[in-house]
């Protein structure tokens, strides 16, 4: 078990530091002359190249990446330079906002799979088919367009919840609640289309299994069986879905989180993606890439924990 | 990235796409799909030039003009008009959207093709990269790509397709070594075929119809983010896109509601026909399968079946005999000799006129138990025989209430000690069944839960439905385990069933049998899947656990050495109808059945100790 765990961490290490390589390597490369860009086309060529060698711009690239891996480790990403603010403290407190998001909405969307998913398998017929419907419609329609029309018939037209602005947890709880519900529902939407799909069809192969007949011909109700048995074993798949989903989830929370005017990761992306503030689009890559590999530690996890058979190999 | 269902991978020979198509006319909702695409398809192509005006024309006077003659759809907040716009940025969305569509494609099919079927280092880096790939926010890459390559929707599809394409990767990829291993793909190679022309002719005909389908949820992922990007502001402003129009549409959303009508519709309307079109094509292709397998089932059983007539017919043809079935209710009855009117007349299991059937998807039922009747006595085993599909599973099962989906009693009457099974509640059936009723399945790996160990799934209904203290429970379960030979109860207790021999599962899920105290045990061919030393063995704790507990037993079995063994009644079934019942001594002196005299042939000429040779497959069970 020790050794699975170790594994993976060393695996989600190298894929960190091959994902910041190259990221490094693409927006340093690419941005063109940044000094330039940041004081604007009229500075002098002797300002613009002060200015370089003061973000020390002027080093060869293997010495500014190792600089900046440096203080990476250490915790510390560089400052932006457009505000000069430290991105970890930029960072920090956005980061806040979009994971109670997306973990909200991974709960949800948890939650209405396994029920939705149980309910098509073993009732069949028009809830089967209503359920199977409605996924397809829900996996189709893009989740921002979702969340588009909950702004403009719940906010807009029936003032039940706020249109746009965050209310930290700590402040109010139903302050929170009710500026993230509709953002959490937008983002759930497609989630549950896709997960419970697959929790419909693995509960129907459990149900067929045979042991689920053995177990019940001693006495236990189909409930149990389900809940305990078929749903234990439904679970490997749906939770590496579960993973799937959450990394899209942070993607999705960008616009999102535009729409209601969230302050999370996501507005931060779009301003610094369009000033071209490379240290704080580089300091999301990295962070984004660590939760990343933190979810599907957590996953791999969950799934031992599940099953015996990845426990024990 | 957002999740990309994969197909569910099926071999698919060529001729099935031209086929798809044909089956997919016959479904009203992918017709419905296919002409909204068209549409949509249609106006990419002639959108501009209909347009009546330039999509990029600004006006001040028409500043989200409500709709009028000369402007239908009214303009939006820079005064374009909306209908030119829409029909311009048609054509962009679905240009962009083909484009990451054919990125996806190109390189998703092509490495996994490559991986797949050379496999070595490439197939390393590949699934390497789909890791890497798949660890990232796709929304995230796209923003940090735009900041280096500025505002250019067909950038960001290049860099959509590359972020989509592992979802193709994996699909071909799986499918690819699959087929590989295929014979004809051995053939192929050996009969001097180049690799280029065995994938093309060979693999990827296989992968063409799931890819087919990919192609939709991919085209669908791909216009959802590029709307999304156009949306965000990040776009090219300067061409009209749904994302863009979505955008102005929001910002004015007070001001002109309306707006966000149409570009929503074309998102949504082209999305949902995409998806479900893909999930009728899937439709299509897992009834072609369904069929296909339930067929080649059939023609297991039927083989099967005529394995047992030819194992049975080693000195007279049987061919004519075996298509005697008796008329239902014409059971030849033996009258009970001595030894089996000594035992017990108390009649604990009474089955009358039971008829079991299936509902078919066409509304009708199929039966497979034509009305049969048996009852079993006190501290009796009564033996129930006959070949793999006679129906002698469903009877057990039915007496169980345990038929499989679709499975229901749909004539007679099932009674245990006086109390009516076949119309109990399932509550009530819950409470009999374990405390009165016992079962011990025939494949012993199969009937245990591997995600369990075995002390808690022996241990759980004595908590549950006999409501005894944890320890209680345990104390109980190492006790059976002993009993039932299982050498070191303690290890066995605490392993999980892929840890023990077949052997093994078997001995804990007879102890899981009895550990309720039934008094009644309905033993489904409890010894056929075991090997056969192992099967003399659990013969003698059946026997022994029956004899100690006196329990009555309904064993289900086509091997009439073990109803010698173990039965004091047998009844024999064919085709759904029990043919021949009556003690187990007049059966074997006095059969007069041709179908039993068939069966007792064999044994008699062979042995009774010879092992079964057909049961393994028992078709009926499913």
């Amino acid at each position: 078990m020790l050794t699975f765990i170790l594994r993976r961490v060393l695996s989600g290490i190298v894929l960190i530091l091959v994902i910041t390589v190259i990221a490094f390597t693409l927006l340093y490369l690419g941005s063109g002359n940044i000094a330039r860009t940041i004081l604007g086309q009229n500075a002098s060529e002797e300002l613009v190249a002060q200015k370089a060698a003061e973000l020390g711009l002027d080093r060869p690239l293997v010495v500014q990446f190792l600089d900046w891996a440096g203080s990476a480790v250490t915790g510390d990403l560089g400052r932006s330079w457009f505000n000069g603010q430290l991105v970890t403290v930029q960072l920090a407190s956005r980061l806040s906002v979009t994971l109670s998001l997306v973990i909200g909405a991974i709960i949800v969307t948890a939650i209405f799979s396994v029920i939705l998913g149980i309910l098509a398998a073993r009732r069949g017929g028009a809830v089967d088919g209503t359920v199977q419907f409605v996924s397809i419609v829900g996996f189709a329609i893009p989740g921002f367009l979702i969340a588009l029309f909950l702004v403009l018939i719940f906010a807009v037209n029936l003032h039940w919840f706020k249109a746009t602005g965050y209310i930290p947890f700590t402040t109010s709880v139903t302050g929170w609640l009710s500026s993230v519900t509709l953002p959490i529902i937008a983002l759930s939407i497609g989630g549950i289309a896709t997960i419970s799909q697959q929790v419909r069809g693995s509960v129907i192969d459990g149900l067929s299994r045979d042991y689920v007949r053995t177990l019940r011909s001693r006495g236990l109700s189909s409930n149990r069986v389900v809940y305990k048995h078929v749903l234990r074993n439904a679970g490997g798949p749906a939770l590496a879905l579960l993973a799937v989903q959450f990394i899209g989830m942070i993607g999705g929370a960008v616009i999102i989180e535009q729409i209601f005017a969230l302050p999370g990761i996501g507005s931060l992306t779009v301003t610094a993606t369009a000033q071209g503030d490379i240290p704080v689009v580089m300091g999301i890559v990295v962070v984004t890439a660590i939760i990343a590999v933190v979810v599907n530690l957590l996953i791999d996890l969950a799934q031992a924990a599940l099953n015996p058979k990845v426990r024990l190999s | 990235m957002t999740a990309v269902e994969v197909p569910t991978a099926i071999p698919t020979p060529a001729s099935r796409v031209d086929h798809l198509f044909r089956r997919l006319l016959r479904n009203p909702l992918a017709v419905v799909s296919m002409i909204v695409l068209a549409i949509v398809v249609l106006i990419a192509i002639i959108g501009p030039l209909i347009a009546p005006y330039d999509p990029n024309q600004a006006s001040l006077q028409l500043i989200l003009a409500p709709p009028s003659a000369e402007h239908p759809l009214g303009a939006d907040s820079a005064g374009r008009d909306v209908l030119s716009r829409l029909l311009a940025a048609t054509r962009t969305s679905v240009v962009a959207a083909i484009l990451a569509v054919l990125v996806s494609l190109v390189i998703g099919v092509g490495s996994g093709l490559i991986a797949g079927y050379y496999q070595g280092w490439f197939d390393n880096v590949s699934s390497w990269f789909t890791t890497l790939v798949m660890a990232l926010p796709g929304m995230v890459v796209l923003l940090a790509a735009r900041a280096v390559l500025g505002p250019s929707i067909w950038w960001a599809m290049l860099i959509i397709g590359i972020l989509l394409a592992p979802a193709y990767f994996r699909l071909v990829y799986t499918m690819v070594t699959a087929t590989r291993s295929e014979l004809y793909v051995d053939a192929a190679r050996v009969s001097g075929l180049s690799d280029l022309r065995i994938i093309g002719k060979h693999v990827l005909s296989v992968v063409r119809a799931p890819i087919i389908i990919q192609t939709a949820v991919v085209a669908i992922i791909a216009i959802g983010i590029q709307a999304g990007l156009e949306f965000l502001g990040l776009g090219d402003t300067s061409l009209p896109t749904w994302g863009g129009m979505l955008q102005d549409a929001f910002a004015n959303i007070y001001k002109a509601p309306f707006l966000i009508v149409w570009p929503s519709l074309a998102i949504g309307v082209t999305s949902i026909a995409l998806m479900l079109l893909a999930n009728a094509m899937r439709d299509v292709l897992e009834r072609t399968v369904v069929v296909r397998r339930k067929r080649r089932r059939a023609v297991t059983t039927r083989t099967g079946s005529v394995a047992a007539v030819t194992t049975a017919s080693s000195v007279t043809d049987l061919g004519d005999e075996i298509d005697i079935v008796t008329a239902e209710g014409q059971t030849i009855r033996h009258d009970d000799d001595q030894q089996a009117a000594a035992r017990s007349s108390e009649i604990v299991l009474s089955v009358k006129d039971l008829r079991v059937g299936y509902a078919q998807a066409d509304g009708s039922t199929l039966e497979v138990v034509h009305g049969v009747s048996l009852d079993i006595r006190k501290g009796e085993v009564h033996g129930l025989i006959g070949e793999s599909g006679s129906g002698k599973s469903q009877t057990a099962f039915a007496v169980l209430g345990l038929l499989p989906k679709g499975g229901s009693v749909t004539g007679g009457s099932i009674a245990y000690e006086g109390l009516r099974l076949d119309t109990a509640s399932e509550k009530e059936y819950t409470a009999i069944r374990g405390r009165r009723i016992g079962y011990i399945p025939q494949e012993p790996m199969s009937n245990l839960d591997q995600s369990f160990t075995i002390g808690s799934q022996l241990t759980e209904p004595l908590r549950v439905g006999l409501g005894m203290s944890k320890k209680e429970a345990r104390d109980k379960a190492l006790s059976l385990l002993e009993r039932v030979g299982i050498p070191n109860p303690v290890r066995t207790f605490k392993a999980y069933p892929f840890e023990v021999s077949g052997g093994m599962a078997q001995r804990v899920l007879i102890a899981g049998a009895v550990s309720t105290d039934p008094d009644l045990i309905i033993a489904d061919e409890p010894t056929t899947a075991l090997d056969v030393t192992v099967q003399a063995e659990v013969l003698d704790l059946l026997r022994d656990l029956q004899a100690e507990r006196h329990m009555a037993m309904l064993l289900v079995t086509h091997n009439f050495g073990v109803v010698a063994d173990l039965c004091d009644r047998v009844t024999v079934m064919q085709s759904g109808l029990f043919v021949e019942t009556g003690p187990v001594r007049a059966i074997f002196q006095r059969p007069e059945h041709p179908y039993t005299k068939s069966l007792l042939a064999s044994i008699l000429d062979e042995g009774p100790a010879r092992p079964p040779l057909v049961g393994s497959t028992q078709g009926g069970n499913s």
